[in-house]
């Protein structure tokens, strides 16, 4: 069974659609890359899974059951961490406290996620009394995956990690995701920075007007000339 | 929401059926009030509902047109009472006759050239006066001045009440007290727009508010100007008096002049609400941040806007204290002249301003007829308490049963915002497809 | 040194007095405003409110205090705040949840709260009438006197009962407000949700809930306010239109959404007040007679009269409004 299973689903905001059918598709284990040009709904589809948007047509399934407009605190119970692009974490909550809310729904897991959380980001443990809105832009995106993997969740879905980061902090993102992988999380991340996520993606998705165009491993869309060609600049 | 607006989209030229039914309640109503209360008793209250619809009018177009939450509307009105008063009362000669307004003018000359100084303290950085060192300079200089001009004022205030009562006012026609009324309502609504309207919101609402205070303790407690709570009274009418024509009569041609005075303020509003200032005026309303990409001077639209609103408020103030020929800043309350505003407004239909003449009528009848029907009920109450369970009413009750009129108002403006928040009727927004 | 005294109790103890009700207020003000962005104008009526409450109790177990020996009124004030906490969730649901469901911009919401005021302000005066009552039904207000040891000082710093408790409970309120705050997990998520409410729901936080705490807490420390100040004073209905501004005042001055600032700002605006209606030329007193002969003082030296007070908030609110809209710790909403 899938972890993560989008069927045929369509939704926007008001009466404007911008997902006219997008399927996707994630096991356990694997990282899930979208990419795609502007306005192809790559966000809308994250929102749309997180229950950020109603979803009017298609389905949802996590681990074989139903999602689909579900409110964002239920998601989090049922194992599902999202990251946004913009504003990701509390700019006057101190570090450890950002990541305490990340727990909010299961207390019992604070002591042991926050060591597992500093192991897997040791900067954030040296700055973890700073306000968050006093760090860097690479450690506030460290801040806000992390605080979303206090939740202990089997998928996370990230907007963008590395948008407007230095190429410096981009790679220490991207390889950030792969040991959060490797550690039992499955990802599915949206990127702008896209032959990089895709080099790191077990499956790709290329999106454009709402609707999957390429889908296949990552290692696949790299090589296909026809993918190079339209989206990722020759 | 979005029911109302498909409906005035179908049928924009439809015939105005809610208006023409509604307008016949009101006018039903009215006859009714004149069956039961008389004549004299029921111009008056047309003419006092006509004052208010010119303030409903100026909060209709701060709120209506432009989201602009005026919560001191009293403070406008008192300036317009104020005016009306200052302007129309006869000549004081024991002030006059006196040496007192060449010592009153020399202490206000003192506080001229104190404000000139410190303004002057305040640029002295440009002599090469560290910024640190001119601001504790004008500071200080600031507080002492103030302190020596303040003292010598008050001792020719104290001079004019034991000596003169008050200065009395300037015996010229109400009528130039309603245009110096609305003048100095838009000038204090200038000063405060200045400060708040690039904030958010509720500032404005808390300035106003304050403001309202601030007016009301300064008329209350400025006894050398406005004989505080002694009151001034009577006031002169523009038209003949009762004293000439009697009650009915004179009252009629009052509410003719308040009459000629709505339907110019309405017609005026009508063609701005249509003109491209007022196309400007809504689009910053619905959409801030787009009518600024479009190049629009936000800021300077929304003072606009503020100050008319203010200026109207002076007016309507004005005429209703001309009406009322009594001064008693005492009798500026919140709950009747910003809240009752309020509920005429958002009842009628903020943004409309046939709706909001309608809303200001209907409103004001109810209000009225609410006094003798709550202590009718109280009453009642207290009877049937006392037979059946021998219970000893309080006897402040007539007091209290106005109190019923505070939460009924309250209510009303909670269950309209909640239920029908555009008003009974609505604002029509016409979309062009 | 005696007009030194007459400073100490005038401004000192006075400023201190009124700073604390501000404070107080001021906190719930700021707490409303920080999670759901509005100016909750019936906050004045809720402090009233909760003072009411007080007196009602009080009068009908006058001898409740007697027992253990403290006065009455703060035997029945834990059990006015549970009653005004109530009253705000409850008004919470009834009237400010609908117009939010319905997405209305924060100024209607104002709106609603100004008719709320009204309510409020119609049911306390109809069951209560419109006159002053002393919170005092069945105890004394003692007044402690206390003569400084110092050569040829002979006026007493005064100090009542009724003060010293305020000291206490505003001393046990703001730091139970701090460690609630910091450390309590309801208490982060509150700040969290102020930061930034959309995360705050994406990390699974209940809003619904934060709302309500928020309702408490505001409501709680309203009937603490609401009681302080009628026990200095005496209780009266009306009071809540003179509290606005100070209290609002305060919140902006501290900026808006930072308790702390509020409560920096609730002193700041009770000192300026008690500062401006202090008569200056009782300090001036003892120079009089080195004075030179052009210089005479009068005898009037107050920067407003009492019955302007009301200025005064409001000239530190135009104050900060034109030179720091967001108050001197930096507050998040302008």
């Amino acid at each position: 069974m899938p972890l993560l299973d989008a069927r045929d689903v369509h939704g926007g905001y008001g009466g404007m659609n911008i997902l006219n059918g997008v399927n996707m598709t994630i096991e356990a284990d694997e990282i899930g890359v979208i990419v795609g040009p502007n306005g192809a709904g790559k966000s809308t589809m994250l929102k749309a899974i997180f229950g950020l948007l109603h979803v009017s047509q298609g389905e949802i399934l996590l681990r074989g059951e139903p999602i689909q407009n579900l409110p964002p605190n239920k998601l989090v119970q049922k194992g599902m961490g999202f990251v946004p692009q913009e504003y990701n974490v509390f700019p006057s909550l101190t570090v450890k406290e950002n990541l305490q809310m990340g727990a909010y729904l299961k207390p019992g897991n604070v002591k042991r996620m926050l060591a597992r959380v500093y192991e897997f980001f040791p900067p954030l443990y040296d700055k973890r009394h700073q306000p968050a809105g006093e760090l860097s832009g690479g450690q506030r995106q460290m801040v806000a995956m992390g605080r979303a993997l206090m939740a202990e969740p089997d998928v996370l879905l990230l907007d963008e990690p590395t948008a407007g980061l230095s190429p410096l902090y981009m790679n220490e993102i991207f390889e950030r995701v792969k040991e959060v992988n490797a550690a039992g999380v499955g990802i599915l991340m949206v990127e702008q920075n896209a032959k990089q996520a895709l080099a790191i993606a077990d499956k790709g998705f290329v999106l454009a007007a709402g609707q999957n165009r390429f889908t296949d491993t990552g290692a696949a869309l790299l090589a296909d000339p026809e993918v190079a060609k339209s989206f990722l600049g020759g | 929401m979005d029911k109302t607006r498909t409906d005035t989209v179908a049928a924009p030229r439809r015939f105005p059926l809610r208006e023409a039914l509604l307008f016949l309640v009101l006018l039903a109503a009215v006859l009714g009030v004149y069956g039961v209360m008389g004549a004299a008793y029921s111009t008056r209250m047309l003419v006092e509902a006509a004052c208010y619809a010119i303030l409903a009018l100026g909060l209709t177009i701060q709120w209506g047109y432009a989201g602009q939450f005026n919560a001191g509307v009293m403070g406008f009105v008192a300036l317009g009472g104020f005016c009306a008063m200052f302007f129309s009362v006869p000549v004081n000669e024991a002030f006059w006759g006196s040496e007192l307004p060449g010592e009153l003018g020399r202490v206000l000359l003192y506080g001229v050239g104190a404000v000139i100084l410190v303004v002057g303290a305040c640029r002295l950085d440009r002599l090469g006066v560290p910024k640190k060192l001119r601001t504790v300079i004008a500071v200080l200089l600031a507080v002492v001045l103030y302190m020596v001009v303040i003292s010598a004022f008050r001792e020719v205030t104290d001079q004019i009440e034991s000596r003169a009562d008050f200065v009395g006012g300037l015996g010229l026609p109400a009528w130039v007290g309603w245009i110096f009324g609305g003048a100095l309502a838009g000038g204090v609504g200038y000063f405060i727009g200045r400060i708040c309207l690039g904030l958010r919101s509720d500032y404005l609402a808390i300035a106003t508010i304050g403001i309202a205070e601030i007016i009301k303790a300064f008329l209350k407690n400025s006894d050398w100007l406005t004989r505080g709570t002694a009151t001034v009274s009577p006031l002169p009418w523009p038209v003949p008096g009762p004293a000439e024509v009697g009650f009915t009569l004179a009252r009629a041609l009052y509410f003719s002049v308040t009459a000629v005075l709505i339907a110019v303020i309405f017609f005026l509003l009508h063609r701005a609400y249509h003109a491209p200032w007022g196309r400007m005026i809504r689009a910053i309303r619905d959409n801030e941040v787009s009518a600024s990409a479009m190049g629009k001077n936000i800021n300077r639209r929304r003072l606009e806007i503020f100050v008319l609103g203010c200026i109207l408020m002076g007016i309507g103030g004005a005429v209703l204290g001309s009406f009322n020929s009594l001064f008693d800043p005492q009798g500026y309350l919140p709950l009747n002249h910003t809240f009752l505003v309020l509920v005429m407004v958002i009842l009628g239909g903020p943004g409309n301003n046939l709706g909001t003449i309608f809303g200001a009528v209907a409103v004001y009848i109810i209000w009225l007829m609410s006094e003798p029907l709550a202590l009718f009920l109280m009453e009642l109450a207290v009877s049937f308490g006392e037979g059946a369970f021998g219970w000893d009413a309080p006897t402040n009750l007539d007091s209290r049963a106005l109190q019923a009129r505070v939460l009924v108002i309250g209510l009303l403006i909670t269950l309209v915002l909640r239920f029908a928040p555009k008003g009974l009727l609505p604002e029509k927004v016409k979309h062009v497809d | 040194m005696n007009e030194l005294v007459f400073f100490i109790n005038n401004v000192v103890i006075a400023g201190s007095v009124t700073g604390s009700i501000y404070a107080i207020g001021a906190v719930g003000v700021t707490l409303i405003f920080s999670i759901m962005r509005f100016a909750h104008f019936a906050h004045g009526d809720m402090m009233t409110f909760g003072a009411f409450m007080v007196l009602l109790l009080t009068t009908l177990f006058p001898q409740a205090g007697a027992a253990i020996g403290v006065p009455t009124p703060l035997i029945m004030l834990p059990l006015a705040m549970v009653l005004t906490a109530a009253l705000a969730v409850g008004i919470d649901r009834a009237f400010y949840k609908p117009l939010r469901a319905h997405g209305v911009k924060p100024i209607v919401l104002v709106i609603g709260s100004l008719g709320v005021t009204l309510m409020l302000q119609g049911l306390i005066r109809l069951f209560a009438g419109t006159g002053g009552e002393s919170l005092y039904v069945d105890d004394r207000k003692e007044i402690f006197r206390l003569a400084l040891p110092i050569e040829g000082v002979r006026v007493p710093v005064v100090i009542t009962e009724p003060q010293l408790y305020l000291f206490v409970l505003t001393l046990v309120a703001v730091v139970g407000l701090h460690f609630f705050l910091s450390r309590s997990r309801l208490g982060k998520a509150m700040r969290a949700m102020s930061d930034n409410p959309d995360l705050a729901q994406a990390s699974g936080i209940n809003t619904n809930t934060i709302v309500a705490v928020t309702w408490v807490i505001a409501g709680g420390l309203a009937a603490i306010a609401g009681t302080l100040l009628s026990l200095d004073v005496t209780f009266k209905p009306d009071l809540s239109f003179f509290l606005l501004l100070p209290i609002f005042a305060a919140a902006i001055v501290g900026g808006v959404g930072h308790p702390y600032g509020a409560i920096a700002g609730g002193f700041v605006v009770g000192f300026a007040e008690t500062l401006a209606v202090f008569n200056w030329s009782v300090l001036l007193r003892p120079f009089r007679d080195s004075l030179p002969e052009w210089l005479s003082l009068p005898g009037n030296l107050a920067f407003v009269g009492t019955e302007y007070k009301i200025v005064v908030p409001f000239f530190i609110l135009v104050v900060i409004l034109v030179w720091r809209p967001t108050g001197i710790f930096k507050g998040k909403v302008i």
